[in-house]
């Protein structure tokens, strides 16, 4: 990757930073620690790796994204109003009455939304589905979902991850954002999953382990799922919760707490600065 | 009405998704390791690269059916009735029923009739659970030939169906040759003014029975077979109130939230007089034993059907 292109998809990840701040600021609720954890990815599947329209964005051979973890909505609606699919000046109505933007992503009412969710452990059995279904129709299409590291202490993720494995599915690929931190605490303190990247491994899948933060480093892991057939593929990404939000960095408190109308402009501010000091390079 | 033939809606769930994906290459099955029970087999032995197994794992089922409904197949999802809606309860809400996808979900081995196996695998809270979610049809034919019907009238239907089959061989008395099925629709079978009785699944036979001796004893019953649970024919139940003014309901379910709770509601809120009484199971749990005493034990007969519309 060019240094232009690294610099514009830093650029593109503050913006969605940016747009996560703003929606749960409007909201006064919603999950800004893991959507901010998770928006270098969400900016690179977006704007990079994923062949998807917002002019079209039923189009039925598109690839697919489901956000298993689907608390961090805030994070996927500020990319998809950043990709065009709907207006920026949306986010602000996030789980407002009559929004398109409920609290957990909603297909039929958000474009570019591929799949409700919301209840932990869901979104990736679906998106296996997904994954089945093109197989069968002969589709072309990649299928990735987002999972969050708590979120895999939930037996379901594991019958999934056993279904993609089972069926060969290497348009599948698995994005577990290891941040470290759930609601009750550090994830290693609630329930310790172990070596997840040994664990997927085991159920046969090829993975790696990488730095969500690293455009580079994404750009790598998904040029290898790309490459790797037969298997599933699964992404181990370490990526720091909050970031982006000195306040929030690395924080349990704000798993799932908006900021007020002060710490909205800290927020805006340090992002401002990150975003003039992008653009001048 | 002896020595009619008999089959278990089961088979007549398998001979149909058989013959349907001969028409229809979109319809693909999903199973968690009972093909040979729920009688997803015989689709699976005509269209194995149709037929994916998902081992024992129906909560994964439930929404891999779902993505695979939201790339444009139209997947029947199997298990028993205690695990497609009670086990995977949860999954069938969030994954099918709120986003509206096209999942049939075909549970088999639904109610006390499952017999031998026991309390842990007889569902007779289905109707309950499943009625419960927004947008979902309810389905409990009555026989095989109303079953065949109802699986092709919810691979037509778009949106999550939810249909119930027996594992118990039991009457085929529908005509197949002059059969008209409608999801929404409910069927008189008798007339008659004294009393109504509104029937589902199986207890649908032994309304009839039930009518039969009633007759012997002077009262005319209407025999009504509710094959959609939901949406409710309200017309046809209300038409019986007005007429009959008395309403037995029979159901291998639950009197808690089946179809006896769902006709009280339209009812009572109708102002038309008219007393109900349930027949079903009494709020407890059931045990292992044949089904056919099985049945009679737990009241869901046509003795006890006489009994209680005798006591209205």
């Amino acid at each position: 990757m060019t240094d232009t292109e690294r610099r514009d998809l830093q650029i593109k990840a503050t913006k969605v930073r940016m747009g996560i701040v703003e929606g749960t600021h409007a909201a006064k609720a919603g999950h800004p620690g893991g959507s901010l954890s998770a928006a270098d990815m969400f900016t690179y599947l977006y704007f990079k790796e994923m062949n998807v329209d917002p002019k079209d964005p039923q189009n039925p051979d598109r690839d697919r994204f489901v956000l298993s973890k689907g608390h961090t909505a805030p994070g996927l609606y500020a990319t998809l109003a950043l990709r065009g699919f709907f207006p920026w000046e949306d986010l602000k109505t996030l789980r407002q009455i009559g929004s398109h933007l409920q609290g957990h992503p909603n297909m039929n009412l958000t474009p570019g939304v591929d799949m409700s969710t919301g209840s932990l452990g869901q979104g990736v059995s679906a998106a296996a589905g997904m994954a089945k279904a093109a197989k069968y129709m002969g589709k072309s299409c990649r299928v990735y979902t987002l999972l969050g590291d708590g979120e895999i202490e939930e037996g379901q993720v594991w019958e999934a991850f056993m279904f993609a494995a089972n069926y060969h599915l290497d348009n599948f690929v698995a994005i577990i954002d290891k941040n470290g931190l759930q609601i009750d605490g550090p994830t290693k303190e609630v329930m310790d999953s172990g070596d997840i990247a040994e664990k997927l491994r085991a159920f046969g899948f090829e993975v790696v382990e990488i730095n969500g933060h690293s455009f580079d480093e994404i750009e790598a892991a998904f040029k290898k799922a790309r490459e790797t057939k037969g298997k599933p593929f699964g992404i181990v990404m370490h990526t720091v919760k909050g970031l982006g939000v000195s306040y929030m960095t690395n924080s349990v408190e704000w798993h799932g707490k908006a900021p007020n109308d002060a710490e909205y402009e800290v927020a805006m501010n340090e992002l401002r600065a990150k975003l003039a000091e992008l653009e001048a390079e | 009405m002896a020595d009619v033939k008999k089959m278990a809606t089961r088979d007549a769930y398998g001979a149909a998704l058989a013959e349907l994906g001969e028409e229809k290459q979109d319809l693909v099955v999903f199973e968690a390791d009972l093909a040979a029970a729920t009688k997803t087999g015989v689709f699976r032995k005509k269209f194995p690269e149709r037929h994916f197994e998902c081992g024992i794992a129906e909560g994964n089922m439930m929404a891999v059916a779902a993505g695979a409904a939201s790339m444009g197949l139209v997947p029947f999802a199997s298990s028993f009735a205690m695990f497609a809606a009670g086990r995977a309860f949860e999954q069938v809400r969030n994954s099918i029923g709120y986003p509206h996808l096209n999942v049939k979900i075909g549970a088999t081995h639904g109610g006390i009739s499952v017999g031998e196996d026991g309390a842990s695998h007889q569902c007779c809270e289905d109707f309950a659970l499943m009625r419960s979610i927004p947008g979902m049809v309810v389905l409990c034919p009555s026989d095989a030939v109303e079953a065949r019907a109802a699986v092709r009238a919810a691979y037509a239907h778009e949106g999550p169906v939810y249909l119930r089959f027996g594992r118990l061989a039991i009457p085929v008395f529908h005509d197949e040759e002059n059969f008209k099925f409608e999801i929404g629709k409910g069927e008189t079978l008798k007339e008659g003014d004294d009393v109504a009785i509104i029937a589902t699944g199986l207890m649908v036979y032994e309304a009839l029975e039930a009518a039969e001796q009633l007759k012997n004893e002077g009262v005319h019953a209407r025999v009504i077979n509710i094959c959609t649970i939901k949406p409710l024919d309200e017309e046809i139940v209300l038409k019986a109130a007005r007429e009959c003014g008395k309403i037995v309901t029979a159901e291998e379910h639950s009197i808690i939230g089946g179809l006896g709770e769902a006709v009280c509601a339209v009812v009572a809120e109708s102002g038309v007089p008219c007393k109900v009484k349930r027949v079903g199971v009494n709020d407890e749990f059931g045990h292992s034993g044949p089904a056919v005493p099985l049945l009679k034990q737990f009241g869901l007969s046509a003795e006890n059907i006489v009994k209680v519309a005798k006591e209205l």
